[in-house]
């Protein structure tokens, strides 16, 4: 009896705390400026991301620089006089949690911009959230053109950063065809991945047009270690070009596997790929390999931002990071030229950003929400470094 | 204020709710454990954004169809599989709702891995609340029925109710039916609610969870499934302080109870008017029979 009493009551306890929890906690708040500034002179921005869950590494990194931004701007008096606060919320990857969180951040917290998230699948399903409470979004790597359009029309909240996939598709094609001169390439994917499957539908469709044939192509699962199946595959139409679009992890073991097996043709990949894991798991296999990249991590742009990152959090910036920022840059020039912290205003600012990141220009275009001809860079690896080789812009 | 976000938190509890009282009907009280019942939720999900996206039905015909899409799979599936006694059947399961989601994560018609953008928002709190009352009075209706002792007796002893006259393969089948009907229209909330598909969603991960909440809610007890659906689903969103460490809370969290309580939040009681007046005659009798010895020390 006492114990049914118990259990009642601790589920009592729990579902009211459902209603606690709406009203406190302010989790994850930058460390305010010294000076202690009254509440309304703070301007809340939210920030969205897995920091839980296999991409943790990339979003714990985004939250990072997101909270080195926002307390040098602090240091330097703030934006418009105000300063600025960021509350970050973990996403795990999972669209569902991705809605609550933007629910969470519009409603609860009153933010007036949200950077993040990372994912696409997590970009698309907020944006009700985003047009009923009429705040904007900027996401960082969300490269899936639907985040920001959908049936020919745009989301008037959502804003990214980078380049879509498409454009990626096409420049990783381009310069296959173009540059390294191939004529047949094949392409292995992860048949359960939103990301892997859009590159891969995007390189096909460039690389045949510029008279490239596809002669394998691939799927595994996601979570597979074993490639060797399909790899054999492949090397039995032996192509002079292997596209590999899906993340580092999997990049480094089938790349190993593909050496494993006799495989010489050159590898390719996308954004999924430049991590410090890639280098130490598998840096012989990759030698020699091209990937595109939002940046080129040796340009004297970024290098001011490597060494701060470095010496405050004593790690190296993962790729989200330097993205991360041009999307802090982006809202510090939206909520300027806004004139206040409301979100309808600074959609409308952000219409019209162009500015200098350091990821590139960013000057994002009305129809799209998509920063316009942003190049995207060539990079190769060579004794386990990344090395730039040349901007490059698909046609 | 903010009661948005609240209000989103209990529809979510809601969709996850509608699924589990399925999964209470077919684990709690027929005894069949089932992993795949995210592969129902996809069918239905699905089924149902193809109804209004491309017909432009209403949303509550396209949920039924939805419901109905998910319950002509599972006939399918309970015909070949029903036979399998025990683990076999929850092997089974959970190999179709792997399937159903690779499935998905390759047809381009509906996104393919990619998802499924611009499904109407038709879902809210109070359509979800409604659905959700009109589950439970059905179910409570059908487990207090002949046909849900039937069910029982199933799940206590399968070879002595197949000897005292009762097809236990159709009770079975009845049971997984329903059940796959409810995972479908939970499935087709989902995705008027995320206003998105992605296979994503419909992991092996999501119907261990659903299995989660009808274990941790107490088997065979409909209020168990109700508050197990409730704190599982608001319990993530209670940790968010927590921050990057909150999942570890949830997982502690749950092994605590599971512990304290072995048999479930609710350990297969229900809670309904006359029980509660039972329980609150109990303690005020106990409590006069306290004061009572008390002074009676004096």
């Amino acid at each position: 009896m006492k114990k049914k009493v118990l259990a009642l009551l601790m589920v009592c306890m729990m579902i009211v705390s459902v209603g606690l929890a709406g009203c406190s906690s302010k989790t994850e708040t930058a460390a305010p400026a010294e000076t202690a500034s009254p509440a309304d002179e703070t301007v809340k921005v939210g920030w969205m991301g897995s920091l839980t869950g296999d991409q943790a590494v990339w979003g714990q990194c985004e939250l990072n620089t997101v909270k080195m931004l926002f307390e040098e701007i602090n240091g330097k008096g703030g934006v418009l006089g105000k300063k600025l606060e960021v509350i970050g919320y973990d996403t795990k990857g999972d669209p569902q949690e991705a809605v609550n969180v933007a629910k969470r951040l519009t409603t609860q917290d009153k933010v007036c911009a949200i950077l993040g998230p990372n994912a696409s699948g997590n970009a698309i399903p907020i944006a009700p959230v985003l047009e009923e409470a009429k705040v904007p979004d900027i996401a960082t790597v969300a490269t899936n053109p639907k985040v920001t359009v959908l049936d020919g029309k745009v989301k008037p909240y959502n804003f990214r950063v980078c380049f879509i996939d498409p454009y990626q598709g096409a420049v990783a094609a381009g310069y296959a065809a173009d540059i390294l001169k191939a004529k047949s390439a094949a392409v292995l994917y992860d048949v359960g991945d939103d990301y892997s499957q859009g590159l891969t539908e995007f390189f096909e469709e460039f690389f045949v047009k510029k008279g490239g044939t596809i002669v394998a192509r691939e799927g595994f699962k996601t979570g597979d270690v074993d490639f060797r199946p399909q790899l054999s595959k492949i090397k039995a139409a032996n192509p002079e070009v292997i596209f590999m679009p899906y993340f580092f992890k999997e990049v480094a073991l089938s790349a190993n596997q593909a050496r494993e097996l006799g495989i010489d043709a050159i590898l390719m990949g996308g954004d999924g790929w430049p991590s410090e894991q890639l280098i130490s798991m598998a840096k012989d296999a990759v030698e020699g390999s091209f990937f595109v990249n939002h940046l080129d991590y040796e340009d004297p742009e970024v290098q001011d931002f490597k060494t701060r990152y470095k010496a405050k959090y004593g790690k190296d910036v993962e790729l989200n990071g330097y993205l991360v920022h041009d999307a802090v840059l982006m809202f510090v020039d939206g909520m300027t030229r806004a004139g206040e912290a409301n979100g309808e205003k600074i959609a409308q600012a952000l219409e019209t950003t162009d500015i200098k990141g350091i990821t590139g220009r960013i000057k994002i275009s009305k129809e799209t929400h998509n920063p316009e001809g942003k190049d995207a860079a060539i990079l190769k690896i060579v004794d386990g470094k990344y090395v730039f080789q040349q901007k490059f812009a698909a046609e | 204020m903010g009661n948005e976000y609240i209000l989103g938190i209990f529809t979510l509890a809601g969709i996850n709710l509608m699924t589990v009282l399925g999964l209470s009907l077919l684990t709690g009280f027929t005894g069949l454990f089932s992993f795949g019942h995210a592969g129902f939720m996809a069918i239905g999900g699905y089924a149902t954004a193809l109804m209004t996206l491309n017909f432009h039905w209403p949303f509550i015909p396209s949920l039924m169809v939805g419901g109905l899409a998910a319950a002509l799979v599972s006939a399918v599936l309970g015909k070949v599989t029903l036979k399998l006694k025990g683990d076999y059947f929850c092997i089974a399961t959970l190999g179709f709702g792997e399937a159903v989601r690779l499935i998905l994560d390759n047809v381009q018609t509906f996104g393919g891995a990619r998802g499924w953008p611009g499904i109407p928002h038709y879902t809210n709190f109070w359509n979800v609340l409604g659905i959700n009352i009109v589950a439970i009075i059905i179910l409570a209706n059908l487990i207090h029925s002949r046909h849900g002792r039937n069910m029982i007796a199933v799940r206590e002893e399968e070879l002595a109710s197949q000897i005292v006259g009762i097809n236990v393969f159709k009770y079975k089948m009845i049971s997984l039916v329903i059940s796959a009907a409810y995972a479908g229209i939970a499935g087709g909330m989902m995705g008027h609610y995320m206003t998105f598909l992605q296979p994503k969603m419909f992991s092996l991960v999501k119907s261990t969870e659903l299995t989660i909440i009808v274990i941790f809610g107490g088997l065979g007890s409909i209020s168990g499934s109700v508050l197990g659906a409730l704190v599982l689903t608001s319990l993530p969103e209670i940790l968010r302080a927590f921050s990057s460490w909150r999942l570890v809370f949830y997982g502690l969290a749950v092994i605590f109870i599971m512990i304290s309580r072995p048999e479930g939040l609710m350990g297969g009681y229900e809670l309904t008017p006359s029980s509660m007046k039972r329980l609150y005659r109990n303690i005020v009798s106990k409590r006069s029979k306290a004061v009572h010895s008390a002074g009676g020390d004096k």
